[in-house]
């Protein structure tokens, strides 16, 4: 009897101690390089990086990995989604809105949370997640319903959920949210819908809203007048990637996505603030301390809705905080972060729709007469997907596009809540009449359109000069994410399937395998009991290799 | 592991400047080449006065009123070539339902290229021939089926047609005819390959990757090799087929053949 009691004490003396440590506080993100077993938040730290510290994997021995485990989508459709891995456990996201906790050593699933979304949700491009984040105990999805929700990371229960977005207006969350100290932050897709973007934060603990920002300025504010008459209601702007956070300076940055409609930029007259920019938002309050804009009055869809990479580097002799930027209009930039001052500009795939950048930035237009077609084409010289940066060999890595072009109609739209927004259509440059051409994503294991359509190039980009120290070419173009080592590897996929593994210094090809289906995001790498696993989802499936035991 | 696959950019270059020139030029190209096997845009808007005027209380503004017809779509209760259309017209059918119209050549020509032009005044209307006679020449003079495959016969070289009446516009089966180079699709072209060992290989490519390709060789082998083997790796822009030698008659013959080539529906 006495002996139970001591038990049941125990027992709660230890339930008391757990409760009282949240798992994630903030300041572990904050130094999640200080645990490289971990991949704490999206892009694997606030500056966005994707590079890990883990080197028991190295050229010498990647030629040993080996598969460890598996695990099965049960929803087809790309599956974009980026892991996070917190002490052993992998958090991870399904189509449209599950979430999962799955025990990263054997893949096998803790947990599984089902969100079900109203049925009016809309997406212009697949019921796409691209995954959680963390904070003490509660884990953190948006959904396509434009809900933010929070879940009990040890049990997958949800503890609150709160509204972001008008479902009816299609506004929707696609991206994994990020943490800065107590709040949520999220941001809204819906660019084809004509919504008026914006990013949003939200109390940790209560989900309450503590600061909106939105894409575009409203009446009175700067930069409105780059709008006319009632444009701005219904501008686009979207915000669907995951933003990155310097710490020293309170920022956080955002990339925003294309004005609406799409493909008639004469239908909303200006530069159209501040679409096709990155934002800095100060952390507590969302207050707009600066903004670069990439693409004015952008007639091509080329949303800036890539990962704001962010690096401490010595620049042209000085050093400075940076933040390096692939762009989907086919130009890559290097900015001053600290206030956006545009530093370096350079194309990096053909483009035909600007003739070059002034001394600020700023793109000189060269629109194509029409039914000629625009360089590059409408999902861009790169997309979405996420870059890396190795501080090791000073290298800016990313997927990119080349020789893809569209050839662009424009015609008046009209708004309706709700109802697409386009401003015309495009067609994508095929070699012969009817042949098939370059889409979002690649159901068909059939390369039908080969690469006189467009072809894929992985760049390692030079910061200092805007030039590509070497590239890899593939058959296929490629939406893969990228992720370097400090063993010096990168390790990417593509459509086609492969997983690749190059020297991160040369290119050098070091390691592939066909894991049979398109990998649309990047892998992770994480170490759990001293073995260092690297996680990649190809098709419906995420596959976790490891060396040999 | 070491490997140094084929860089495709330089695949690239050669059919880059291809695809733009042809992709940039369609109009001037086809407007030569093309014309006689097509009908006229005027030939197209004077069908469509035509139609507005004798036809379009029956069968519909979008030619679908009738049961089990749909004139824009192309899809007739027995016709199939164009002389069936002027048949049809001037002598009736379905026991008077439709009445006989008594239409000069010109008029014929013209409410048969609106038709063919999918209800597009601005379209293009190729002219579709007789699918018997076609069938003949796919077989006969035009030496088509020594590379097609039919309906589970001939060989398999080339690609198989059987379904390509659904798969294919009639403008874009003429083009393949009268120009086979602009009309290839890039997955089929014809390859040649040399193997370390020496062995020649030729076909056609089914599948491309950035380390492999998958092809049907000249002996209906498939063949799939890694690019890292191969000593040379040649792609064609052109098909193995030459332009056709025959008539404008005869090619809207075999483009009405292959138009009833519709798989196993």
């Amino acid at each position: 009897m006495k002996t139970s009691l001591n038990s049941l004490l125990l027992l709660l003396v230890t339930c008391l101690t757990l409760t009282a440590q949240a798992q994630v506080p903030f300041e572990r993100i904050l130094n999640a390089a200080d645990e490289p077993q971990n991949w704490l938040t999206y892009n694997g730290g606030y500056m966005s990086q994707r590079f890990s510290l883990l080197d028991q994997i190295n050229a010498d021995n990647v030629s040993d990995l080996e598969l460890k485990w598996v695990l099965q989508n049960q929803v087809f459709g790309a599956w974009q989604s980026s892991p996070l891995i917190v002490d052993g456990v992998m958090y991870l996201t399904e189509r449209p809105n599950s979430v999962m906790a799955v025990d990263a050593i054997t893949g096998r699933v803790f947990w599984k949370y089902r969100h079900v979304n109203d049925e009016r949700a809309l997406v212009c491009c697949g019921a796409n997640n691209r995954g959680v984040a963390i904070l003490g105990d509660t884990v953190f999805m948006g959904t396509l319903d434009a809900h933010l929700i929070a879940l009990d990371r040890v049990n997958g229960e949800l503890l609150w959920k709160q509204e972001v977005g008008d479902v009816a207006r299609a506004y929707s969350v696609t991206m994994a949210p990020l943490v800065v100290k107590d709040k949520v932050i999220v941001g809204v897709g819906g660019g084809e819908f004509g919504i008026r973007g914006y990013v949003a934060a939200y109390e940790a603990d209560t989900g309450e809203l503590a600061w909106k920002t939105y894409t575009i300025p409203g009446p009175g504010e700067p930069g409105h007048d780059s709008w006319e008459g009632d444009d701005w209601e219904h501008g686009g702007a979207p915000v669907w990637i995951t933003g990155s956070y310097d710490p020293e300076l309170n920022q956080t940055y955002w990339g925003v996505g294309n004005p609406g409609p799409d493909w008639n930029a004469g239908q909303r007259p200006g530069d159209n603030l501040y679409s096709d920019s990155v934002l800095a938002l100060d952390a507590d309050t969302g207050e707009l301390e600066w903004y670069f804009q990439f693409t004015p009055n952008d007639a091509y869809d080329y949303d800036s809705v890539q990962v704001p990479l962010l690096a401490d580097i010595e620049w042209q002799g000085e050093a400075r905080k940076v933040m390096l930027w692939a762009n989907r209009n086919g130009y890559f930039y290097v900015l001053d972060r600290t206030d956006g001052e545009f530093l370096l500009g350079e194309p990096y795939v053909s483009v035909n729709w600007s003739s070059g950048l002034d001394e600020n930035g700023r793109p000189i237009p060269t629109p194509q007469p029409e039914g000629m077609p625009t360089f590059p084409g409408n999902q861009g010289g790169t997309n979405w997907y996420p870059p890396s940066f190795s501080p090791r060999t000073g290298l800016f890595y990313f997927s990119a596009w080349e020789d893809y072009a569209t050839i662009y109609r424009a015609e008046e739209s009209e708004y309706v809540p709700g109802r697409a927004f386009l401003g015309g259509g495009f067609s994508v440059l095929a070699p012969a009449p009817g042949a098939p051409t370059i889409g979002i994503g690649r159901t068909n294991p059939i390369n039908n359109w080969t690469n006189e359509v467009g072809f894929g190039s992985l760049k390692a980009m030079d910061p200092q000069t805007g030039e590509a120290v070497w590239e890899y070419n593939q058959f296929d173009v490629s939406d893969s994410g990228m992720l370097t080592t400090v063993s010096d590897l990168l390790i990417t996929g593509g459509r086609e399937g492969y997983f690749h593994v190059l020297d991160a210094r040369d290119g050098e090809l070091l390691y592939y395998k066909n894991l049979g289906g398109q990998i649309v995001m990047a892998p992770v790498t994480f170490m759990v009991d001293g073995i260092q696993y690297v996680s990649i989802i190809s098709g419906n499936s995420l596959f976790t290799f490891a060396l040999k035991d | 592991m070491k490997y140094a696959p084929q860089k495709p950019s330089n695949w690239c270059q050669k059919p880059l400047l291809l695809v733009i020139f042809l992709s940039l030029t369609p109009a001037l190209l086809l407007a030569q080449e093309v014309s006689d096997h097509q009908y006229s845009s005027e030939a197209i808007q004077a069908g469509l006065a035509i139609y507005s005027r004798e036809c379009a209380l029956c069968h519909g503004p979008q030619g679908d009123l009738v049961s089990g017809i749909n004139l824009r779509l192309g899809q007739f209760r027995n016709a199939s070539s164009d002389e069936d259309l002027r048949q049809v017209i001037s002598n009736g059918a379905a026991q008077g339902q439709m009445p006989a119209f008594n239409f000069g050549d010109q008029e014929l020509s013209g409410l048969i290229a609106y038709i063919r032009a999918g209800f597009d005044p601005d379209g293009v209307a190729v002219r579709i021939g007789d699918p018997e006679r076609g069938k003949a020449l796919f077989e006969g003079k035009g030496e088509c089926a020594s590379c097609h495959r039919v309906n589970g016969e001939g060989p398999r070289t080339a690609p198989d047609l059987s379904s390509i009446g659904i798969l294919r516009t009639p403008t874009n089966l003429q083009l393949n005819l009268i120009d086979p180079a602009a009309a290839l699709l890039p997955i089929n072209r014809p390859v040649r390959l040399v193997t370390r060992n020496e062995e020649t290989i030729v076909g056609r490519r089914l599948n491309e990757d950035t380390y492999t390709v998958q092809l049907i060789d000249s002996q209906e082998r498939l063949r799939s090799l890694l690019k890292s083997e191969l000593v040379t790796y040649e792609l064609s822009e052109r098909p193995s087929k030459q332009s056709t030698n025959l008539t404008n008659d005869e090619v809207a013959d075999v483009v009405g053949y292959l138009l009833t080539l519709r798989g196993m529906e």
